[in-house]
């Protein structure tokens, strides 16, 4: 399986139709791999993993989403992977997906107002390891 | 425990010398027979539950001990066994299914995180550190990750003879 070295960084008004392309057209990126999101500190980085059968190609492309406006347009009407894998993101992370059919917590309880995986994601209780 | 050792709780039943008769107290005889038929409620969780069903298995084989009957419904069991890590979220079931069961009723912990939350003790935002932690007292706790079936055996056969030599609760 060939693997594109590095990635392609996309604005988040373009992730929509490029990856709607990828997919229709001659590339034929059927295959939605993987969708995550990484915390940068300023930004929210959300990941996703194409791949192409006929081709046999990884494509990563990354949209980066500044603090102030967590929100990017859901791609679960194209896969329907999507949908619990926008879950999970919007969970740890806290990106709200636009048109996504049922947004809700996956993994922590539903009371829940924190994001886990947040980098300045606190809480009572949580025993740090102690350092050797 | 070798064969010819004392089995403990086993003071009160007396075989009558010639004959086919035993005499007994009736405390002592209820508690071997609880004992020796600790039916346990299907809680497994996480690894540990892939050991409870090896144990459940023809090779160590639990049905020998009596407890080879587990029923997913806790109206019917004597024996909670709380085999693996315990997440926030299945704090309430846990809870609710306690309270469910019939008294007299047990609990197992088997494997370290149903003791202390075991490896994810430190530095973990959804894992409860340990069944004592719900509230659940626990009447045996089977250490390792997981624990050995034999581990698992020797767990239920000290808890049937804590319930062979305790004092019942009456509440």
């Amino acid at each position: 399986m060939e693997q594109t070295p590095g990635w392609v960084t996309l604005g988040k008004d373009a992730l929509k139709p490029v990856v709607a392309f990828l997919k229709d057209g001659p590339g034929a990126f059927i295959s939605l791999h993987c969708l995550t999101g990484v915390d940068r500190k300023e930004a929210v980085e959300v990941v996703y993993h194409l791949y192409s059968f006929e081709h046999r190609v990884m494509l990563t492309i990354k949209v980066i989403l500044p603090n102030a406006d967590l929100t990017i347009d859901s791609i679960t009407p194209l896969w329907a992977a999507a949908d619990w894998l926008e879950r999970e993101v919007y969970d740890l992370l806290g990106v709200r997906f636009a048109g996504h059919p049922d947004l809700r917590r996956i993994l922590n309880p539903d009371t829940w107002t924190d994001h886990p995986l947040r980098k300045d994601f606190k809480m009572a209780g949580v025993v740090p390891k102690p350092v050797k | 425990m070798a064969v010819n050792e004392k089995i403990l709780g086993a003071e009160g039943i007396d075989k009558v010398p010639g004959g086919g008769f035993v005499l007994a107290r009736t405390e002592d005889l209820f508690n071997w027979a609880k004992g020796a038929s600790l039916w346990p409620l299907t809680f497994g969780l996480a690894c540990c539950a892939i050991e409870m069903m090896v144990t459940g298995g023809p090779h160590y084989d639990i049905d020998r001990f009596g407890s080879g009957v587990f029923r997913a419904s806790p109206r019917q069991c004597d024996v909670m066994i709380i085999s693996g890590t315990i997440c926030i979220k299945m704090k309430e079931s846990i809870q609710r299914l306690y309270a469910q069961m019939p008294e007299p009723k047990y609990v197992i912990a088997m494997g370290n995180c149903a003791i202390s939350g075991g490896i994810f003790y430190h530095d973990t935002y959804s894992v409860v550190k340990g069944a004592e932690e719900l509230g659940i007292p626990v009447d045996v706790f089977v250490a390792g990750c997981p624990p050995r079936p034999e581990n698992l055996l020797h767990g239920i056969i000290k808890l049937q003879e804590k319930i062979r030599t305790r004092k019942e609760k009456t509440a």
